[in-house]
């Protein structure tokens, strides 16, 4: 099946269709309905409920609207909505028009014809493969074939010619399936009168034709081999309704058709923005280290993401710009890039490269910015579904990718959404990224009015804390030994240390699983208190997979701690910052929640800062916490 | 499947294809009692019926399918 799988499914799609307008702003709603990931019932539903709520184009548009005539020899009808739902998906408005059934010649000659009333700034042509074939059989001779299929291609040339001679619009022509069955098999080449073989040929001297008389070729024969030709073609319904295209596909044909208007009026995205840690590289750069990394030759993996990198190199060799944001610190963001051996992209393929610990549509923002682009035309890929979803949410003109856990599908996906669709390309396209490369200032970020309060609500997280135990001792030693960026001390234990902790009567040690709308993040934090003698807790350990920063669970933590701490009758808490080469992240981590600092400064810049928990009230956050029992 | 988990489906399918909440599916109900049911939506239906129960209809299967009871059959039959 042909499926829009990287437009993101939009749970209640449902109700928010049938509540189309109820807000006062139907335009908005069918934009935002056309950006889900829709089925066949759907798209026509969506259309249907679009023109009912709009019977006028809606109030100014940035495109003018779309009169797109589809010519075509077989049944086109159910083809309509989903052309006009690709276009609502753009924020472009579309009126379509299709020739009564066969007479596309007759009408594109005569100028009284419906079809010049109508007037169309798009012209496609969908002339169906047994049309075309029609006069050739098994029987023919090479010379018949020849013949036929010079006049078929100067017949085709002839409608292109007096569309643009009546209209003046862009043509598009749309390629034949192969829906012939062969004859002869494997050599069906050697059969001079196969109907496979000259629906391939004809298709294959229109694209020449094409380029020669500036036509857009709509490929319909590659995506029938990409998807398999049953997704795009039902025999049975050609004999029901001479529907050559299936309707299951008209979804995607719509926004096939959508692609090349859009690319011919200069819509197409033009940034690929690239996330870091496990999107273009297995693991955390800041935690494993650039040796740590899953990157090229000696794992399946590893392989997949350098594959990926190809992909993303050779668009910016086609003129895509190629742009980084990534939660990181920038140092440790960019070292793979300098020194990681397997790494495809090298620090020049990225125009613009924004590592910090902001949150990713600010991030998004500066790219545009510095790259001197609309924001509307940029397409992220992460493979954190949080921040893919807060982006969507946030920026929802910036394309984001419903991508898989696995990057050996990142770059088929990229493909298939067509984002980076082109009509031509220049030389100016392939020189394109070096003009960006002199032009970069990652700092100085401009203060983002994003209602992150809204979103983090929305969430339903919920923090479920466990004492230490048995069974997750293995992760709460492997994350204790492996947490490097948010690790307020960076303590290393081992078994035997954590079991003594579970023992000891005036301690603590808690590990956080952290569950939202999304699913189970796991475990994402531990924290180790230590009572001393004068009724001091010590935070002895406090560390946070950084997957999870920014969605308020420090100081939900926090809260945690103190109710803990009081139990063991502490009257303060003792919070140490020891700092490492790679937790400056956490430096004013205390600070932040309220503690007051300490006097005496240990040595090499450690801190030290007091809560007294007297004056403590726990803090308001979006996240519920809850003990978990084994 | 039972045949009322059948009809519940049937009757969100068609909620959503003739876009009206308020349609009640019998298995007496047919195409020339709906205004709208022509022979896009019939495919449409299909199309999203055989999506839906992860079936495949044939041809002369469509071609016997006279109204909702004949429908509710031929999927009972694939289920």
């Amino acid at each position: 099946m042909v499926e829009l799988y990287w437009l993101p499914k939009v749970e209640d799609w449902r109700d928010r269709l049938r509540r189309l307008g109820e807000g006062g702003r139907p335009w908005d709603d069918v934009v935002m309905l056309a950006g889900a990931r829709l089925d066949l019932a759907q798209t026509n539903a969506l259309d249907t409920m679009a023109r009912r709520a709009l019977p006028e184009p809606p109030g100014p548009l940035s495109d003018k609207p779309v009169r797109l005539a589809l010519l075509g020899s077989s049944t086109l009808a159910h083809l309509h909505p989903a052309i006009r739902v690709a276009g609502f998906r753009r924020r472009m408005w579309v009126e379509t028009y299709e020739n009564d059934y066969g007479q596309y010649w007759q009408e594109l000659a005569d100028r009284n014809s419906a079809l010049h009333r109508f007037a169309p700034n798009i012209v496609l042509f969908a002339l169906d493969a047994r049309h075309l074939a029609g006069g050739i059989g098994a029987a023919s001779s090479a010379g018949e074939v020849q013949a036929t299929l010079t006049e078929v291609r100067e017949r085709i040339r002839g409608c292109w010619r007096l569309a643009r001679e009546h209209f003046g619009c862009p043509v598009i022509h749309q390629l034949a399936l192969p829906v012939q069955p062969v004859l002869i098999g494997g050599n069906e080449h050697r059969l001079a009168g196969s109907r496979a073989e000259f629906v391939g040929r004809l298709n294959a001297m229109l694209r020449e034709a094409a380029d020669a008389d500036g036509v857009e070729i709509l490929a319909l024969d590659r995506w029938a081999a990409r998807d398999g030709l049953h997704a795009w073609h039902n025999p049975e319904l050609w004999h029901r309704a001479k529907q050559e295209v299936s309707p299951a596909a008209a979804p995607m044909y719509g926004e096939l058709v959508m692609r090349l208007v859009a690319a011919q009026r200069g819509r197409s995205y033009k940034a690929l923005v690239l996330d870091l840690d496990n999107t273009i590289w297995g693991g955390v750069v800041g935690d494993d280290g650039v040796e740590g990394l899953v990157l090229g030759q000696g794992s399946a993996l590893g392989e997949a993401f350098a594959d990926f990198q190809d992909y993303a190199r050779e668009l910016s060799r086609r003129g895509v710009i190629l742009a980084v944001v990534s939660k990181n610190d920038e140092a440790n963001a960019l070292e793979p890039f300098d020194r990681h051996p397997e790494m495809v992209l090298k620090r020049d393929d990225i125009a613009s490269f924004v590592a910090n610990w902001s949150d990713k549509p600010a991030n998004l923002r500066a790219v545009a910015e510095e790259l001197n682009i609309g924001i509307d035309a940029l397409v992220f890929v992460d493979d954190n579904p949080f921040e893919r979803d807060l982006v969507r949410r946030e920026l929802p003109m910036v394309a984001v990718p419903e991508v898989s856990d696995d990057p050996a599908s990142y770059a088929q996906t990229l493909a298939d959404a067509g984002y980076f669709e082109a009509v031509a390309i220049t030389d100016e396209d392939r020189t394109r990224s070096g003009q960006y490369q002199s032009n970069r200032a990652r700092d100085a970020l401009k203060a983002s009015v994003t209602d992150l309060d809204s979103y983090l609500r929305g969430l339903e997280m919920r923090l479920f804390w466990r004492r230490f135990d048995r069974v997750g001792l293995a992760r709460t030693v492997q994350l204790i030994n492996k947490t490097n960026q948010f690790n307020l001390t960076t303590r290393r234990y081992s078994e035997a240390d954590v079991v003594a902790v579970m023992q000891d009567e005036c301690a603590f040690g808690a590990q956080l699983r952290l569950v939202d709308r999304f699913g189970d993040n796991g475990i994402i934090a531990i924290v180790i208190g230590r009572l001393q003698h004068d009724a001091d807790l010590v935070i002895d350990t406090w560390l946070m997979s950084c997957r999870v920063l920014g969605r308020q669970v420090e100081p939900t933590t926090l809260n945690l701690v103190a109710a803990l701490a009081k139990e063991l009758g502490a009257r303060r808490l003792v919070g140490d910052y020891l700092p490492t080469s790679k937790n400056g992240m956490v430096r004013d981590h205390y600070a932040k929640l309220g503690f007051a600092p300490c006097e005496t400064a240990g040595p090499d810049g450690a801190t030290r800062h007091i809560l007294d928990l007297a004056a403590f009230a726990p803090r308001e956050t979006f996240v519920e916490i809850a003990e978990e029992r084994a | 499947m039972t045949e009322p988990q059948i009809y519940e489906a049937l009757t969100t399918i068609f909620h959503d294809v003739f876009l009206r909440d308020d349609m009640v599916l019998s298995a007496g109900l047919s195409a020339r009692e709906v205004p709208d049911w022509d022979s896009f939506k019939q495919i449409e239906i299909i199309i999203a019926v055989e999506s839906h129960f992860g079936i495949k209809f044939q041809t002369r299967e469509m071609d016997a399918l006279a109204n909702v009871g004949d429908l509710v059959r031929l999927i009972t039959d694939k289920t």
